[in-house]
């Protein structure tokens, strides 16, 4: 069973479609990559994909379970809404750290909220707040930053804003970890070390959505690559396939372009 | 005292020497000064908490009440403070025929504090709502992607970071209000202005005495140099973080 099935996702703002009937399957474990020019709607899907805009039509299902049918959850509350997103994590372009918190509370913030939600949070809670603490240190450990734990995000270059932002995301587990040009706001050397951390949880069998303008990267790290062009996917295959032997118009251009 | 009577004609205002008159007026403008704290912090209590529903209300999806809302925070920031405590002072009884607020220095002080509320909310709910917008979009974001609602959204990660960029404009807005607080004189609420001016028509004794007004000067300088190194303090404790 695949772990995630978009069927059919339409998006319109102000009546200018920015997605048109996208479809696609993935994996447990693999890592699907997606690229394209600018304003072809990469972002808009990652962002339907956690809820933050709502499709307009189209089925979202992940693990089996159908999470979003346009037809029918026109009237989801925030709330379903919330509890939906707990199945993807999505990582900023601008980190979008929560400046008033170290990187340690960054990271264990969400958590200690959802606990709450918990039926034995009142009898357990400071286990479970230090068990929260312990995993979030562990996470900041394999992101190479032990040291910075205690740092504000001022304090920190913007690699390693961005690798606390990775584990923030990973902090609650979600099933789908989706990168929104993680690098895009990074200088060369700063965006080669959140790719090898990108990498090593590929390596991991993280089951992973990039959207990404690092092409080598893209290449060397997917499973899968889909090409967006104005709102649909002009091209769909392993990295092989479209980046050797595209066989979209749109697709062979942009790489002479690149 | 005893070094101010070496020049005794220059203190010498109205029947009583100045060493004779200073405790008199010294204890009348503590208890005015006290009506003017008194009526600082009711202000601060009451119009911070409702500036909040108030921005709240000027950024809703409802088109009707961020109409309305806007409506009323130009009315009561289009016209003067004054205007709006006679108005409410004198309204309900000239007007209306139901003296609300009763004849008392109670039912002046009632007035006064849901006037300067009514004034002082409207001020601070556009510093909030500055304050609020002024927050990256990104922010809301990354709560929502983290399972958060949007209460919690709001207290754990928008507040602090809202206090820290409305700190400033607030500080000023609470240093006005301190000199503010003299408008309430127009209704004669016995605030420290009218403790001071009563000694220039004749109170107690003394009457003529122009210094005890000017003296009040004194009284707003202290708390509003102690209100600054306050805010001050508490604006650096936020220094933590940008």
């Amino acid at each position: 069973m695949p772990i995630l099935e978009v069927k059919n996702i339409s998006k319109q703002f102000d009546n200018t479609p920015v997605l048109k009937d996208i479809s696609f399957t993935m994996e447990k474990g693999t890592v699907l990559s997606i690229i394209g020019s600018s304003g072809g709607g990469k972002t808009t899907l990652l962002r339907c994909l956690n809820f933050l805009e709502i499709p307009d039509k189209g089925k979202i299902i992940v693990n089996g379970e159908e999470l979003f049918d346009g037809e029918k959850n026109k009237t989801f509350t925030d709330n379903d809404f919330r509890l939906r997103r707990l199945h993807f994590g999505l990582v900023f372009q601008s980190f979008n750290l929560f400046p008033q918190y170290t990187a340690l509370e960054n990271v264990a913030l969400a958590g200690k909220l959802l606990a709450k939600e918990r039926p034995d949070f009142k009898t357990n809670k400071d286990a479970i707040y230090a068990e929260i603490d312990e995993s979030a240190r562990e996470l900041l450990t394999t992101m190479g930053l032990k040291e910075r734990m205690n740092h504000y995000p001022h304090q920190l270059s913007g690699g390693q804003q961005q690798r606390v932002a990775i584990a923030r995301a990973l902090a609650l587990k979600p099933d789908i970890l989706c990168f929104d040009e993680p690098t895009s706001a990074l200088d060369p050397e700063l965006t080669g070390e959140v790719l090898k951390v990108i990498k090593e949880l590929a390596n991991n069998k993280y089951t992973m959505i990039i959207v990404t303008h690092e092409m080598s990267f893209a290449k060397e790290v997917s499973d899968q690559v889909i090409f967006m062009d104005q709102g649909i996917i002009a091209e769909c295959g392993t990295p092989e396939d479209v980046f050797d032997n595209p066989k979209n118009e749109r697709t062979k251009k942009f790489f002479t372009n690149y | 005292m005893g070094t101010l009577i070496v020049c005794p004609d220059l203190y010498i205002i109205g029947d009583k020497m100045f060493a004779e008159q200073f405790p008199i007026v010294f204890n009348a403008l503590n208890v005015g000064f006290l009506q003017t704290i008194k009526l600082f912090f009711v202000t601060l209590l009451g119009a911070l908490p409702l500036g909040l529903i108030i921005s709240f209300g000027s950024m809703s999806k409802l088109t009707t009440l961020r109409s309305i809302t806007k409506v009323f925070v130009w009315i009561i920031r289009g016209t003067p403070l004054m205007i709006q405590l006679l108005i409410i002072y004198y309204f309900p009884g000239l007007v209306l025929h139901n003296p609300i607020w009763g004849g008392g220095e109670g039912g002046r002080f009632g007035a006064c504090a849901v006037a300067f509320i009514i004034n002082y909310a409207c001020y601070f709910s556009e510093i909030y709502r500055g304050g609020i917008q002024a927050i990256p979009q990104g922010q809301h974001e990354a709560g929502l992607v983290l399972g958060m609602t949007k209460s919690q959204i709001f207290f754990k990660v928008k507040l602090l970071q809202m206090i820290k960029k409305i700190l400033p404009p607030i500080s000023n807005e609470i240093i006005t209000l301190v000199k503010d607080t003299s408008l309430a004189r127009i209704i004669a609420l016995q605030e420290i202005i009218w403790a001071g001016q009563a000694f220039l028509k004749g109170s107690q004794g003394i009457s003529g005495a122009i210094w005890p007004l000017f003296f009040t000067a004194v009284y707003y300088l202290i708390a509003s140099g102690l209100l600054t190194v306050l805010l001050g303090a508490l604006e650096k404790k936020l220094n933590y973080f940008r």
